[in-house]
């Protein structure tokens, strides 16, 4: 009997054994390999490993894909042993990290038709250890049906994006979660100043149907019709419209082009091939690459340009305005504060910012309505309107560098003073933003009843 | 009800039983303990001096935020033991109590819901059940209203219920067919009957199954990151662990305590769910005609239990059915199906896709060999052996679902990278057999729980009466206990394999070349951009029907393998 019963054991088995042998695969040791890790889709990363494959035959190039913190984090811990030649992202902030560890080599070569940099902020990581290989910008997208449906106008600058109308229609990443996010955010606190561009960002927030988890989350659900607009950077719109999907792009007046970059991974094992790849996708032919319909992106050089395809703004001729001249090191100063700030003020509190910024527009529409004005009514408005603006960080204590180190693990100068720690800090912010979310609504909503 | 203490056979001094706790304490010291503490020490460091400390559990305590997200965590995993319930006990009485023609069809189809790729799962969801998919569209059209499936708490409870019911259902139907069939005649004889025998004998019968299935819900829902992640719900404790361990440029210690409190709280969670079981005895010594004696429906009966199966069957299977449409669908945005139909997706897959498979079908297949090894190994030191701390196992390796794949990912790189392989001379990290180690390791708890629910209907009176008559331990346990337990078994083993297949967390961090990658981690490629979504769709749906039918398969094997056992049986058998 028990025989029998076992007999499924035996079969399972064979077919593990029988599978192992199908998917063993022989080792060999190629004498050019390159080895890539990215976060870049395997429909860019495709095109130029077939492209660049053609021209040297020679070299096997293997491509690993991560997400770019995952992929920061396998670099980080793989140093003592590394097997990887090149990291290629979007983020410059990822790279910046990677730097801070020592973990990138240099690459220095003047490559004819690439400037130094864009409305000052530079191409090229000055220190030569990283490359920008094509540049992108912010703007918003949105799904033309579930525009139509809800019959939402389409926004032209960030603060269309503040008015009731967009209330529960719009998608957002965090800065914490997405490099590239980080630098819109960054690009409209440096657009607006510290005050306002706060104020900005919350009232659009206040609209925010959802804070998605990673970058591609905001594209993902515009192109679903989850939400109807979403902040996104600017290849997700080109590239998801180029699939099909009823979607639409524009870059608002305040943006900043940003390159996304490419480096040499220290002490890389095939230091020369990943030497010729970098050379490959700077030079014209690599570049005019970038204009493949799945990948849509800007290149740097401006040479490539000639062979643009029909609608893709060339940044060298004015045709997208930035009136951004984006600060780099202010930028770098404040960036872990930056992240934990939007954190707790939005996305950990998305619910009540939400409920307040209805209250406050639902008061403001009475408001309008009633036209004779209360001034009373008026007046509790504009202490609700203070009250969700309010900032618990000034700029200046947000730049400074002993605040910035209580949210990193590892100091940049030993003699740094660190006093007091992330969450302790966090808890002191978070109970300050909820308590004048509630006092918001709570006001808005008198007002209103006055009205 | 039985309620005599479990008796376990006398004290054996041999170092069988020690031995194989030194092993399975290896396996789990080396490639669980060890590479999390690795990573989670920073838990107990102070952030500014690197000294130990306990402040940074003060803080969590100290946060609005974390005990908001603490409350919510076990709020959300209650209500989905609830509601999982709810969907799992109809499905497993419906198919194990009647003649019920397709029952393994059902056994099969309701198990799907464990499947679900990742990303690929969200977006589907949201096309059906988002505030403007499918049916809201459909239902502001016709009847002007909508309804928020998918927003905040509810939305977690709901979206939870629906993809981790088959734990109860699995285990539960393991624990009905493992029911001695005289207790029920026994019942009968005396009176009882319908409801009333269901309430005062099946269901307390079948309560290690049930136990095993609901405790193993609640630790999942707790500690599961992926859904409120799709939601987009942040207020939760494993969203907030993994959102500070994994941002870019923060090294927030808080994330790490966190991970910490969930591996605590799970650990308790299924020493209350053991303290439910102790002082009962579930086991019964006949093993003759397996199960409940099956009832003939009346035609008005089979049609009743049709409609509600069906209905139970179509909302269970309303994410894959998304999936599929959006894998045949050309672009589907703000409608209620996709403006056209393609093959072109599956094309794209299935050019690329053959490698994943391949991988994923191996490493899936040899984690979930190493789980149910493992786990009845685990099973029987606990249950049937005296040695010291033999608990301790149990927790240790039930401790692996509250550890973020992550961590895990992390913790294995920071060991074993610097560890090199004997004649290629390759970092271990990057050798395949350990994404299988990670995958075996992190589904481990699905298949112990099987396992111990299935060893414990066993009575150790078949043990004792073997051994009697000669047989060593190891006999005892090759011949007696294993061919006892083998539909538990195949049920822990499916359920590690199916849930390995689709894993990604700890996977993305350790795939180091993509000739070793996993089918997940090609869904992965597929899901970053806006072209890639339907051949993600159509790969997700190939991995759901190869997993499927490996269920199917198993399942057969296990029915097969009963009607032979009953025949070879019957003619001596006590019915």
């Amino acid at each position: 009997m028990p025989d029998i019963k076992r007999k499924p054991y035996r079969t399972l088995g064979l077919g593990v054994a029988a599978a192992a042998l199908l998917a063993a695969s022989p080792l060999y040791a190629a004498d050019d390999k390159l080895v890539i890790v990215t976060s870049f889709p395997s429909d860019l990363t495709d095109v130029f490993k077939t492209a660049f494959m053609k021209e040297n035959p020679s070299i096997a190039v293997e491509v690993v894909n991560k997400s770019t913190s995952s992929g920061v984090k396998y670099l980080i811990e793989t140093a003592q042993n590394n097997q990887s030649d090149i990291f290629w992202a979007s983020a410059p902030d990822a790279f910046e990290v990677l730097k801070g560890e020592e973990l990138l080599g240099s690459y220095s070569k003047e490559v004819d038709g690439i400037p130094a940099d864009l409305n000052g902020y530079p191409i090229n990581d000055p220190d030569g250890q990283y490359l920008g290989f094509a540049l992108s910008g912010y703007g918003f997208m949105w799904n033309t049906r579930y525009m139509d449906a809800y019959e939402l106008p389409a926004p032209k600058e960030w603060d269309d994006l503040e008015k009731p109308v967009y209330h529960g229609h719009v998608g957002i990443s965090s800065p914490s979660r997405s490099g590239t996010t980080h630098l819109t955010i960054e690009t409209i606190l440096q657009g607006e100043g510290w005050e306002e561009g706060w104020k900005t960002l919350k009232a659009i927030s206040g609209n925010a149907k959802t804070i998605t988890e990673r970058s591609f989350g905001v594209p993902d659900g515009v192109n679903s019709g989850s939400f109807g607009v979403g902040i996104v950077i600017d290849f997700f719109g080109f590239s998801s419209k180029a699939s099909g999907f009823p979607v639409e792009f524009h870059y608002p007046s305040v943006t900043a082009l940003v390159p996304a970059n490419i480096g040499v991974v220290a002490n890389a094992p095939n230091e020369g091939p990943a030497q010729k790849f970098i050379d490959f996708l700077l030079s014209e032919k690599g570049q005019a690459l970038l204009f493949d319909p799945k990948i849509m992106r800007l290149p740097v050089n401006k040479n490539a340009y000639a062979g643009a395809p029909e609608g893709l703004p060339n940044p060298f001729d004015g045709s997208i305005e930035t009136k951004v001249n984006f600060d780099s090191d202010v930028s770098e100063q404040r960036y872990n504060v930056i992240n934990s700030l939007f954190d707790v003020m939005i996305t950990y509190r998305l619910d009540d910012l939400r409920n307040a910024t209805a209250a406050v527009q639902a008061a403001d529409t009475a408001l309008a309505e009633a036209g004779s004005g209360n001034a009373e009514a008026a007046k509790l408005i504009e202490e609700a309107k203070a009250l969700i603006n309010a900032l618990p960080v000034s700029a200046e204590e947000a730049a400074d560098p002993d605040f910035n180190a209580i949210f990193t693990v590892k100091r940049k100068e030993a003699d740094t003073k660190v006093e007091g720690r992330q969450a302790e800090i966090e808890q002191q912010w978070d109970a300050m933003v909820v308590e004048n979310y509630r006092k918001a609504t709570e006001l808005a909503e008198k007002a209103k009843s006055l009205l | 009800m039985p309620t005599a203490a479990l008796r376990r056979p006398a004290l054996n001094v041999s170092v069988g039983p020690y031995l194989a706790a030194g092993i399975v304490v290896l396996f789990l010291g080396a490639f669980l303990v060890v590479p999390v503490l690795k990573v989670i020490q920073v838990a107990f460091q102070d952030p500014s001096s690197g000294a130990f400390t306990l402040v940074n559990f003060q803080d969590f305590f100290a946060s609005t935020l974390f005990r908001q997200s603490f409350y919510n965590s076990v709020y959300v995993a209650g209500m989905s033991v609830v509601i999982a319930s709810a969907i799992a006990l109809p499905l497993a009485y419906f198919t194990t109590r009647f003649n019920f023609s397709g029952s393994v069809i059902i056994q099969t189809l309701a198990f799907v819901p464990l499947i679900m790729p990742p990303f690929i799962g969200a977006v589907a969801m949201q096309l059906l059940f988002g505030a403007n998919g499918s049916v809201n569209l459909l239902l502001r059209e016709y009847f002007g209203i909508t309804i928020p499936f998918m927003k905040g708490l509810n939305g977690v409870i709901f979206v939870q219920s629906l993809h981790y019911f088959p734990f109860i259902l699995i285990n539960l139907s393991a624990s009905l067919r493992n029911i001695d069939r005289s207790m029920e005649e026994a019942a009968q004889m005396l009176g009882s009957s319908g409801v009333r025998m269901f309430r005062r004998i099946v269901f307390p019968l079948a309560m290690p199954g049930y136990i095993a299935g609901a405790s193993l819900v609640f630790v999942k829902v707790f500690d599961d990151l992926g859904t409120p992640l799709l939601l987009n719900v942040n207020t939760m404790l494993a969203p907030q662990a993994y959102l500070r361990i994994s941002s870019v440029g923060i090294s927030d210690p808080m994330g790490y305590v966190i991970s910490c409190i969930l591996i605590v709280f799970s650990i308790f969670a299924m020493w209350v769910s053991f303290l439910g079981m102790r002082g009962k005895d579930y086991s019964t010594t006949q093993k003759g005609g397996g199960g409940l004696s099956r009832r003939d429906l009346t035609r008005r009966e089979a049609v009743l239990c049709y409609i509600v199966v069906l209905l139970i069957l179509a909302l269970v299977l309303a994410p894959h059915l998304g999936l599929l449409l959006l894998s045949f669908g050309t672009v589907w945005s703000f409608g209620v199906l996709p403006d056209g139909f393609t093959l072109a997706h599956y094309e794209t897959a299935l050019t690329s896709a053959w490698g994943f498979i391949q991988n994923t079908l191996l490493y899936a297949g040899l984690a979930g060999l190493i789980d149910i090894i493992i786990g009845t190994a685990i099973a029987y030191l606990v249950l049937r052996t005296n040695i010291i701390g033999r608990k301790w196992l149990d927790y240790m390796a039930v401790s692996a679902l509250a550890v973020p794949g992550v961590v895990l990912g992390i913790g294995y790189l920071r060991v074993y990278y610097g560890v090199e392989m004997p004649l290629t001379g390759q970092p271990l990290a990057t050798w395949w057999g350990i994404i299988v180690i990670a995958l075996a390791v992190r589904r481990l708890p699905y298949a112990l729980r099987s396992c111990t629910a299935a060893l414990q209907q066993i009575s150790p009176a078949l043990e004792e009466a073997a051994e009697n008559l000669g047989a060593s331990k190891l006999r005892t346990v090759r011949r007696v206990v294993v061919p006892l337990m083998v539909s538990g078994l195949v049920a822990g083993f499916v359920t590690s394999f199916a849930t390995a297949a689709v894993e990604l967390s700890a996977t993305i961090m350790l795939v180091s070349s993509e000739k070793d990658a996993p089918l997940a981690y090609g869904l992965y490629l597929f899901m970053q951009s806006a072209a890639g979504r339907g051949p993600g769709a159509a790969l997700g749906i190939m991995a759901v029907v190869i997993v499927g039918l490996a269920t199917y398969l198993s399942h057969r094997l296990v029915e097969n393998a009963r009607r032979n056992q009953a025949a070879a049986s019957a003619p001596g058998g006590g019915h």
